[in-house]
Order: C-alpha cells, then structure tokens, then sequence
C-alpha cells in the first residue's frame, strides 16, 4: 500500500453500512437531514464543512467539501476565507492557553 | 451543399465504448426507458458560430473566427419552417446571435409566427451602446432575453468567459434593465443561465435563483425573472479541456452516477427540433455539436416534409448524461 488515502475510496464511503446497517442508516439520514437547507443554506454549510474539514484534516472531507462548495455557488475566494477562519480558531486556541502558562508561570514565580 | 455540417465531430460507437461510462442507451435500457419524441413544441435555432467570445466551456466551439453564419437564404427557409408549423416556443442561439447580420429581419418575421420567441445573448455582444437598435427591437416585439451569467465571483465568471465579460455583462444587464427588461409588470422577460465554472455539477436552481437575486440587487440594483442552471456538456471546447486537465473521466463518472431517471420525462429534445446555421436539423444543440442528426438521416429544412411524431426515437450519446443528472436540464 503506496497511502492510506486514496480518491477512490471516497464514493465507497457508504460501504460502510455493510456491517452494522442500523446505525450507517441512523448516521448517513442525520447527515443528510444536516446538511439539508434550513436557516443556513446548503452552500453555508457547505463552507463550514469545508473549514471543519481543514480542521479535522481529512483528505476525503477536503475533496468532497470542496466539489460542494464549488456546486452549491461558493468560489474560491469564500472557501479560502473558510479555511483562514479555521486557521483562525485553530492558531487561537493554542494562543489562548497561553493564559494558562501565564497562570502558572505567575504561580510559580517571585 | 455547405461545408460546415461535414466538418462536425462524431461520435462513433467505438469513441463511447472507450469512456469509463456505460453507453447512455444501456443505461436508459436498464431503467426500462426511452427516450421519445413527445409533440414538437420548439423551434430552435442555432444562428451561426460567430462569437465575440472564446468560452472555454463551449460545446460548439464558437469564437471570433468562425465563418459559420447562418445566410439570408437560410433564414428564409427557416422562417418559412415556422409559418409551416407555427411553434409555440422559437429559440435563437448561437455563437452570439447578435453578430448574424440577418438577426433583426429574423426577429422582426418570426415575432408574428409564435407566441414565445427568445433570444440567447452572452451579454457582451450587446455591450458599448453598438447594438442598442437591437436592444429596442426585441423590446418592441417582446423578445424573452436568455443572458449567459455564470457566477457572481468575477474571477470564477472570467475563468469561464474570458478577461473583462464580467464588468460588461453587469453593464449590459443594467442597460436591459433600464429599457425595462426584467422589471416587474413590464412584460419584458431577462432570464439568467448560470452554468458551472468547472468540471462540477451545478448548484439547485431554487437557492442559487434566490442568491442571485439578492445579490444582484444589492450590489448593482439589477433584476431579473428566472435564473436557468445548467451542467456543461462534455463536447465541443469544453470537452478538449476536459482532457487536457484529465477531468474527463471523473466529470463523466460524475455525470453517470448523478443519472436522474425522473429527468426523462421533462428532457427539452424531447419537444424541440434543433436547426444548425447551414440549415439541417437536430434533435437538439448538443447532438449537433456531436454531428448526430435528427433519425440518423442529414436532412435540411427546406426537406422537411413533416416534425417528428411522438414516439419517435432521439439519437444518444454519452453526452446525454449531462441532461439527466440530477434534476435535469428542461
């Protein structure tokens, strides 16, 4: 096996029902019923998987995410502004604990 | 006869055995489907190749070098079609129709032979004031405007349509505005097509409509009645980049696997015959971007004996997947 990850594998996603049907059943109509239009578009949301998919960094979410976005009208200045906000929260979340070294290193310190 | 139809692309059995998708016909075969003639309702016309633009994703090739235009002897044959067989619906396509010089007298004798006549325009040809008598004319005789608009994002709109379409198609359907195209209660119709700008399908034609008009207003005060979206068909131009950028197979794998047996049923070949600008007929615009003629048999207007009856059989080919995935291309 040259990767673990191939594009392929990706349509082959609801293979996964094979075993355990019931609840690939549960997931897959919780999945659709999400990303259904509600009071988010479906393009919204797309462009939030897209930046959860950046986050989580999963090579199928980002080919799959990105075709939706693309098909549901998005461009790429919006999923590129989509993956900044993931960086974003990502890059800030290590920086806000610094609260917490701050707290300790004050703790600890004269 | 003229040279132009000759020189179409076909599409051979052995070119479609080779795609990584089934033939189209077994695919309708296996949903225990044909793909019938229903009544003839439509008349389109492809005025000739001529474009002031070299979309990339064109099924026809059109571009500014084209010397396929359709002639004056074609347009009256052509008029004389639909004084025979008064159309409910007579669609002027093209290239960019406004460049056949013939387009006003067109416009001017078939307005009377039908009760919907409409005009696809890729916006900039009516761009700088130089085709404003047009813009009138259509206004007088109640032309429905079918304008190319791909994307609200210029850099996705000019990927699609070349460097500068974007700013002068804003231009243009402020113009058509202004003579009261798209207004409310104007009787003025300006209908939008939107088709992707990409080897990817389009987005539902509901949300995006309603983007659009939200957009459009806010940002340009523009408005519009309906918004159309469209897949791209593998042929022609797009189809060479298909290849070159070796999407071809996955676009088609894309197509073939959104295949939408429910589509059928509102398929516009279906209730349409489709005439080239050298004058022969077609099942539609996409089968004679392929070189496949209406019952397999060349034959020009001023031949034609009689429309197709319902029942009879369309020609097919792979790119047909493009007019059944998802909800389908009306």
């Amino acid at each position: 096996m040259e990767t673990y990850y191939h594009p392929q594998d990706l349509p082959k996603f609801e293979e996964i029902g094979e075993e355990a049907p019931e609840l690939a059943e549960k997931f897959f109509d919780y999945y659709a019923a999400v990303f259904a239009e509600g009071e988010l578009t479906e393009r919204e949301k797309a462009l939030i998987a897209l930046a959860v998919a950046h986050t989580v960094q999963c090579p199928y979410c980002i080919d799959a995410y990105t075709q939706a976005c693309l098909e549901k009208g998005s461009n790429l200045s919006e999923m590129t502004e989509a993956v900044h906000v993931a960086t974003a929260i990502r890059g800030g979340s290590s920086l806000v604990h610094g609260v917490q070294m701050r707290n300790i290193a004050k703790k600890i310190s004269l | 006869m003229p040279q132009g139809a000759q020189a179409l692309p076909m599409t051979s059995k052995t070119a479609e055995n080779k795609l990584p998708v089934e033939p189209f016909g077994q695919t309708l075969a296996k949903h225990g489907l044909n793909l019938t003639r229903k009544k003839i309702t439509t008349l389109q016309i492809n005025v000739g190749l001529l474009c002031n633009q070299t979309c990339r994703h064109c099924h026809l090739e059109a571009g500014p070098n084209s010397e396929e235009v359709m002639s004056a002897e074609t347009v009256d044959e052509v008029v004389t079609l639909a004084q025979r067989f008064r159309f409910e619906v007579v669609d002027i396509t093209g290239g960019a129709p406004e460049m056949n010089p013939n387009l006003v007298d067109m416009i001017e004798r078939l307005s009377g032979n039908t009760s919907r006549l409409m005009l696809r325009s890729n916006l900039t040809a009516l761009a700088n004031g130089e085709r404003d008598y047009l813009i009138e004319v259509c206004k007088e005789r109640r032309v429905v405007i079918v304008a190319s608009f791909p994307s609200l994002n210029e850099a996705q709109a000019e990927s699609q349509r070349g460097r500068g379409v974007f700013q002068e198609s804003i231009a243009v359907l402020r113009k058509l505005n202004s003579f009261g195209y798209g207004q409310p209660d104007s009787g003025l119709e300006l209908n939008l097509v939107s088709n992707p700008t990409g080897a990817f399908l389009p987005s539902s034609q509901d949300q995006l409509e309603k983007r659009f008009c939200q957009v459009l207003k806010n940002k340009w005060g523009i408005v519009f009645n309906n918004l159309f979206s469209f897949a791209n068909v593998p042929l022609g131009r797009f189809r060479r980049w298909l290849e070159q950028s070796g999407n071809l197979e996955g676009y088609l794998q894309k197509l073939a696997t959104s295949f939408n047996p429910c589509a059928i049923e509102g398929l516009m070949c279906r209730s349409l015959i489709s005439v080239s600008w050298d004058g022969y007929v077609f099942d539609c615009d996409f089968n004679q971007a392929a070189g496949l003629y209406l019952g397999g048999k060349k034959t020009h207007i001023s031949d034609l004996k009689k429309l197709p009856e319902p029942g009879e059989p369309i020609a097919v080919s792979h790119h047909c997947y493009t007019c059944m995935a998802g909800a389908g291309f009306t």
